[in-house]
């Protein structure tokens, strides 16, 4: 299969950044579009990048950096934004677990980075997530210190509450919710958090002020607000669902009456 | 005994040792905890669990990571489940059984006291986990569910659906980030550690490379902690992420730390088979999939020939034409044999021509019939992210069509030496997880690499690191101008400039697959003395070609991730030809390290506890040929046996 590749070209996160065209050939269809990438790189480096770029002026711009890891769809590295759709055209998969099977033959493919005011390009498709983290060190944990934890099974969890938990922890940490929405809202990654704990019986204790604290936090980082748009739903490579936003608001909203 | 090579082992009855042990090293008192510094490197299930643990108590501690986040470690890929002697199911586990199937699993290649500490520790990691929230798999009373895994005939497996890692790697982040959020612990992110900086004959601080902006920084600590992982990736295909890399552990050994059965390389029967040579990683089906999957190939060769050219599906094979060789040899385990096992049987099968794929290298993997007994909803719930995975990459459905899978590299047994207290040979550096060679011995069994993670970081290390710190609580903050860090600092700027100097024509990954390779070739699934002497020749030669030819664009003062792959090859190379040395030495099979000279008539590996009941540790010497180094093994309470999983 062969493509030609619009791809986003920003050498730093003060540079204006430029898309760039290029062109790869005989792609295998079972090839995963991170592969894709890697086989457009081998030809930047060895081709000093100018046979294949076909925009003049934009020679020399070296290999294309993106993020990946684990290409198994559970580190929630790789974040591109691929036809306009974060992680790419196909449903509940990460950009790593894409494969050149769902393109047609002789495609263009646009590829950018997550676009949001919460996550700065450092280079080209990479972006600076760090504030997820931040988000989570505000309250996205049980305070339990190692040592002296209960016998595991004394704590009785329905299973249903615990498959809901789950449904929700099998968040990862991707961005893709914040890249798609128009508001730049970090809801459901903070709603995943907060109601995957908020199932638990080990959570409840600190649930009110965990709520307030994320939220506070999240809209502290410039992350936008929710306006129900579900985009972040039809774009969550976990499946996770807004059921978790209504959860989050639920907790937030006790939390606050109780002040 | 060498002197470096101490154990450390106290004496005594087994299930008393750590007790005794734990009452006779010394502790250091909050106040004085306070004026300590301990540097973590990997936010893994071993670095993020001891990072927090060690925050808890008191340390200032520094954790650094490769990528943009400490969630992304690939601890987060484990996807099956994690061991504990917690006999919920009522079906005679306990931590001596624990204890028996791990070292038997490692066939009796790992030290007794370490793995029964490890037994020992494990339930309490279970419920450590419950109490962080993470939200293991339950029964409708509410109870923690199990599946079994192989090498045991217990359910003793805790799990969270197939995304097991995940969970335990977010509780122990969890953790990370509320000790962060306290400032006991501060986190540096895309930071790669290039150098230990050893003063005094002790570990005393790092050089990383800060990977946003290329800088070149100097940390100070009165101890160090590699929770870096393995190296599987010196395969170049593997199941391992695409970033990890044996090269903090490598700086270590190249700066006096001891490296311990290089050799032992697990292999992982149940993986998505190579594709083609555009392909940049293997992705691994998990070990869980053997509960209910039934491994098989046909019994008659047409049928094969018949596969290979699509004329029909493997579900139009009757019942009677094929041939289930792992039940078939192993009546006792079946399906669940231990990884080493089932993946030679696979091989030997794909070698003898019966290979269901057009490459001839793959097996299937098949649940008719645990479908036909169970249902479709059943096997759903159990395995139903995994079968979406398979589905994903492959576009085969594994409802209506077997699974192909064959085995990959997965885990390293081998890693940095450590005594019972995770020390390395060089003061104040500890090796914690997968890192370290201390409990799989030849072979891992399935969901005990989080029980081991999650042991050294949260119950073990948070212990022993105070018997050393205890000495120090006199010492000031380490200088970061002391000329040992100078020089560390430039030996890292020249090799960087080197790489750079070099703008030859080959890319970085060239010389990766070359050694993948080679190595997959003579120090993979089955290994022999020709072949390996062999590997160490080609690799020689593909490390000078490399320093030679390899094109490294860009400069260091920006984010550049072919220098990244560049530093990490240039180790792996040097790894790799350690492996196969240390392959060469071992002149017996055991475990996942199988010598063709060395086997039974059916195929089967054979030790030779008279001469190779040892740890190989090696001494790097610099451009010489590094020197080896035997820690004896002493069985005092189980009686080395031939590993049997037939009846």
């Amino acid at each position: 299969m062969n493509f030609t590749l619009k791809v986003w070209r920003q050498k730093n996160a003060k540079d204006k950044g430029h898309f760039e065209t290029y062109k790869v050939e005989n792609i295998s269809p079972d090839t995963s579009f991170l592969e894709m990438m890697d086989i457009l790189n081998e030809q930047l480096i060895r081709e000093g990048n100018s046979p294949v770029a076909l925009n003049k002026g934009c020679h020399g711009s070296g290999p294309v950096a993106f993020d990946h890891d684990c290409r198994e769809g559970i580190c929630g590295m790789c974040s591109l934004y691929i036809n306009g759709h974060p992680h790419g055209p196909d449903s509940e998969i990460t950009t790593c677990q894409l494969h050149m099977r769902k393109f047609k033959d002789g495609e263009t493919i646009t590829i950018e980075p997550w676009r949001s005011a919460g996550f700065p390009v450092i280079k080209d498709l990479v972006v600076n997530r760090g504030a997820f983290d931040q988000i989570l060190q505000a309250g996205g944990f049980v305070s339990v210190n190692t040592g002296g934890a209960q016998d595991a099974n004394a704590i009785l969890i329905p299973k249903k509450n615990a498959d809901e938990s789950m449904d929700a922890a099998s968040c990862v940490g991707c961005g893709a919710c914040v890249a798609t929405c128009k508001n730049g809202s970090a809801m459901l990654f903070v709603a995943a958090r907060v109601s995957s704990l908020a199932l638990l019986p080990q959570g409840k204790v600190e649930a009110a002020r965990r709520a307030k604290s994320m939220v506070a936090k999240m809209d502290e980082l410039g992350f936008g607000a929710c306006t129900n748009t579900q985009a972040c739903q039809m774009e969550c490579p976990k499946g996770i669902t807004v059921s978790h936003i209504a959860r989050l608001n639920r907790e937030f909203l006790c939390a606050k009456l109780k002040d | 005994m060498e002197e470096k090579l101490i154990s450390k082992v106290p004496e005594g009855p087994l299930a008393e040792k750590w007790t005794k042990h734990k009452a006779a090293i010394k502790v250091v008192s909050p106040a004085n905890k306070r004026k300590l510094d301990i540097i973590v490197i990997g936010t893994g299930l071993g670095g993020a669990s001891a990072a927090a643990s060690l925050g808890e108590l008191g340390y200032n501690v520094k954790i650094f990571c490769i990528s943009d986040s400490p969630r992304r470690a690939h601890s987060i890929a484990a996807q099956g489940g994690i061991n504990a002697a917690k006999n919920y199911q009522n079906d005679n586990d306990s931590v001596y059984r624990l204890f028996y199937d791990t070292i038997k699993g490692g066939d009796y290649r790992s030290r007794e006291a370490n793995v029964y500490r490890l037994a020992e520790v494990s339930n309490l990691i279970i419920d450590q986990c419950v109490a962080q929230g993470v939200p293991f798999a339950r029964d409708y009373g509410g109870l923690l569910d199990n599946r079994s895994f192989g090498g045991a005939q217990v359910s003793r497996t805790f799990y969270a659906r197939g995304q097991t890692g995940q969970q335990l790697l977010l509780g122990a982040y969890a953790s990370l980030n509320r000790q962060i959020a306290k400032g006991s612990v501060k986190s540096y992110p895309r930071h790669e550690m290039l150098d230990l900086v050893v003063i005094d004959g002790e570990a005393r601080g790092i050089i990383a490379r800060n990977l946003e902006t290329g800088a070149i920084e100097r940390f100070g600590a009165h101890a160090v902690v590699i929770a870096s992982g393995g190296y599987g990736n010196v395969y170049f295909l593997s199941t391992n992420a695409m970033n990890s890399n044996g090269s903090a552990a490598w700086q270590c050994y190249k700066k006096g730390a001891f490296f311990a059965n290089p050799c032992f390389a697990q292999i992982h029967p149940t993986c998505i088979p190579v594709h083609g040579d555009q392909q940049s990683k293997l992705t691994l089906m998990s070990e869980s999939l053997r509960n209910d999957g039934r491994i098989w190939v046909p019994k008659k060769m047409e049928d094969v020939k018949k596969l290979r050219a699509k004329q029909i599906k493997a579900s139009q094979i009757p019942e009677e034409d094929r041939d289930y060789y792992l039940e078939r040899r192993y009546p006792a385990f079946g399906n669940l044999v231990p990884r080493d096992v089932a993946s030679r049987a696979a091989k030997e099968r794909c070698d003898a021509g019966y290979g269901v794929n057009e490459t001839g290298l793959a097996v299937f993997l098949d649940f008719s019939t645990a479908i036909k007994r169970l249902g479709k909803d059943v096997i759903t719930a159990r395995y139903g992210n995994l079968f979406q995975m398979y589905e994903k990459i492959t576009a085969v459905n594994p409802y209506e069509e077997p699974m192909m899978i064959y085995p990959a590299i997965h885990y390293t047994m081998g890693g940095i030496w450590v005594d019972y207290n995770l020390q390395t040979t060089i003061p104040g550096l500890y090796a914690i997880g997968e890192a370290n060679f201390s409990d799989h011995g030849g072979n891992r069994l399935g969901a005990s690499a989080l029980m081991q993670g999650l042991a050294d970081g949260y119950f073990i290390l948070p212990y022993t690191i105070g018997d050393y710190l205890s000495s120090k609580i006199q010492a000031p903050k380490v200088d970061t101008s002391h000329p040992a860090f100078e020089q560390a600092e430039k030996e890292i700027k020249d090799r960087i400039n080197k790489l750079f100097g070099i703008k030859g024509k080959e890319t970085v990954d060239f010389y990766h697959k070359k050694l993948g390779h080679i190595m997959w070739e003579y120090v993979g699934m089955a290994r022999n003395k020709a072949g390996l002497e062999k590997a160490i020749v080609e690799i020689q030669k593909l490390r000078k070609e490399f320093w030679s030819d390899v094109y490294v664009p860009g400069e260091n003062g920006e984010f550049n991730q072919e220098l990244e792959k560049a530093l990490r090859l240039a180790d792996f190379m040097e790894i790799g030809e350690l492996m196969a040395r240390d392959a060469l030495n071992r002149e017996e099979s055991c475990g996942g390290h199988f010598r063709e000279e060395m086997q039974t008539e059916e195929g089967e590996t054979k030790r030779d506890d008279e001469n190779f009941m040892y740890v190989s540790v090696w001494e790097y010497k610099g451009e010489q040929a590094p020197v080896l180094h035997k820690e004896d093994l002493k069985f005092e309470f189980v009686k080395p046996s031939t590993r049997n999983y037939k009846d």
